[in-house]
């Protein structure tokens, strides 16, 4: 399904329309959940590590530590994961009632490919929007963690010292390395989705289990191709 | 895409078989459908009658057997735009977020066939055809079952289909509209001279409409001919089909002999 929607690619100017509906429905209804999710990430990150290294007279590493964390791994991670749990089940459970109620059948007595009219729009908006996400969710990941290290009295690393050692230790490309990854991931959770639906079968029970695949499945794939993706982006890197 | 290019074209069945499990569902299924005739197939519930239109649609595979369109393998690539196709499903099968105008539209936008206020007037003039005239912006969830199924003809005309089926066009309607959507089927032949072929177990709607039935049970056709040759074919299981409401009758005579006394 993957090839066929790449070869589907020339036809993404065509579906224009419907690639904003999604993009606007996937920024919409993420983007504050993302900052919220990231904020409180960032925050636990510092919290958790902060007083360790404080006590140890590490608390200068502490912004570069958490910099480095939130957006090489916990921003792109724990993003994908959620956008596989509010999008990735949207999807699934969409393509998945289209199928079960004929709506597809429908498509292609009218000679249109499915593939074109619903898993092209789709995979084009959620590999443009999760790293976009990811662009937000870095920064503020990093105001969260900036925040409790200041505020909390068991690590007071104050906010010259957290952003300084920050920009000393994390650079651009680590930051597109996130981006890359969320990239990747986004891929994963839109063509195991529109899977899961077009595959759906048997009423609305098989709707619910396609949408608890569609998830389950994505999940476990991110966390699998993160694995393999860090080895590669270090071997890169070096 | 012009009324005046649409020709009738033929369908011909041969040898279809068709199991799934190994529980086979369609039986060496051979017969001809004629351009421009009503062709009914008939047959109970879990007969085959539906998975045989799919497979006349092309939604499905057969396991041997082909399926011929004015001579042609129904897979011959280029095949469908030489020869439009449309079906009515029994469900409607309108797609829940686009308006009604979107979908009665949408084989001419998705393909760019016209420009949009041309779609916008097409799609305008086929909703009247079928007595919906201004429901452009309303959402199917929004009609009844009735009127769902009236947009699914008004898309299905907008193809200008050379071949048209219906699966079960009047299941869970009421008789009087049952009756709308039979004229709305002979008008269809007599305006844009299409082959239909109508999938359904209504005998009313079969009898009103057909040139020629087809009665199909346990996925093996039984008979092939005009409504009156079924009705006086001899076989009992189509009598039984045929004639149901004397089953009921016989069925109930005792019961009401015993409760007078």
């Amino acid at each position: 399904m993957f090839w066929q929607t790449l070869q589907a690619l020339p036809l993404a100017w065509r579906h224009r329309a419907k690639i904003a509906d999604q993009l606007f429905e996937i920024g919409n209804a993420s983007l504050l959940m993302v900052c919220i999710l990231s904020l409180f990430i960032g925050g636990v990150v510092a919290l958790q590590t902060g007083p360790v290294l404080v006590e140890r007279g590490l608390g200068y590493v502490l912004g570069g530590m958490i910099g480095l964390s939130v957006c090489k791994e916990l921003a792109p991670v724990m993003m994908a994961i959620l956008i596989a749990g509010r999008i990735g089940s949207a999807m699934s459970a969409e393509i998945g009632s289209m199928r079960v109620y004929q709506e597809i059948d429908a498509l292609k007595t009218m000679n249109i490919n499915p593939i074109n009219y619903l898993v092209l729009p789709r995979l084009i908006a959620i590999a443009l929007a999760l790293p976009t996400l990811v662009m937000f969710a870095i920064p503020v990941g990093w105001m969260g963690g900036a925040l409790v290290s200041a505020y909390n009295s068991r690590v007071a690393v104050d906010f010259g010292s957290f952003f300084g050692d920050l920009r000393d230790v994390v650079d651009v490309g680590d930051v597109w390395n996130g981006i890359f990854k969320s990239f990747v991931f986004a891929l994963a959770i839109g063509v195991i989705s529109c899977h899961q639906g077009l595959i759906t079968r048997g009423g609305p029970r098989g709707i619910g289990r396609s949408v608890t695949k569609a998830v389950v499945n994505s999940i476990v794939v991110i966390l699998i191709l993160d694995y393999f993706l860090t080895r590669l982006l270090l071997l890169v890197q070096k | 895409m012009n009324g005046s290019e649409t020709q009738n074209v033929s369908l011909e069945v041969r040898g279809l078989r068709r199991s799934f499990n190994g529980v086979v569902v369609l039986d060496d299924i051979q017969f001809r459908v004629e351009p421009g005739e009503v062709f009914v197939i008939m047959g109970p519930s879990g007969s085959g009658k539906t998975v045989l239109l799919k497979h006349l649609i092309g939604l499905e595979q057969p396991d041997s057997g082909e399926i011929l369109v004015q001579g042609k393998p129904i897979d011959t690539p280029g095949l469908r735009d030489q020869y439009r196709m449309a079906m009515v499903f029994q469900s409607s099968a309108l797609l829940t977020s686009l308006t009604v105008g979107e979908n009665v539209g949408l084989y001419l936008s998705e393909h760019q066939l016209k420009p949009p206020r041309e779609i916008a007037f097409i799609v305008a003039d086929k909703l009247k055809t079928v007595g919906l005239a201004g429901l452009e912006n309303r959402l199917p969830n929004e009609l009844s079952g009735g009127m769902q199924k009236r947009v699914a003809i008004a898309r299905a005309l907008v193809v200008e289909p050379h071949l048209i089926m219906f699966d079960e066009p009047t299941a869970e309607l009421d008789p009087i509209m049952a009756v709308a959507i039979g004229e709305e089927i002979l008008k269809l032949k007599n305006q844009l001279h299409a082959t239909s072929i109508v999938v359904t177990h209504d005998r009313d709607l079969a009898f009103g409409i057909a040139d020629r039935v087809a009665m199909i049970m346990n996925g093996k056709i039984l008979f092939v001919g005009t409504p009156d040759e079924l009705k006086e074919n001899p076989d009992p299981k189509i009598q039984n089909f045929v004639y149901a409401e004397l089953l009921i009758r016989r069925y109930n005579q005792p019961h009401k002999e015993t409760s007078h006394k």
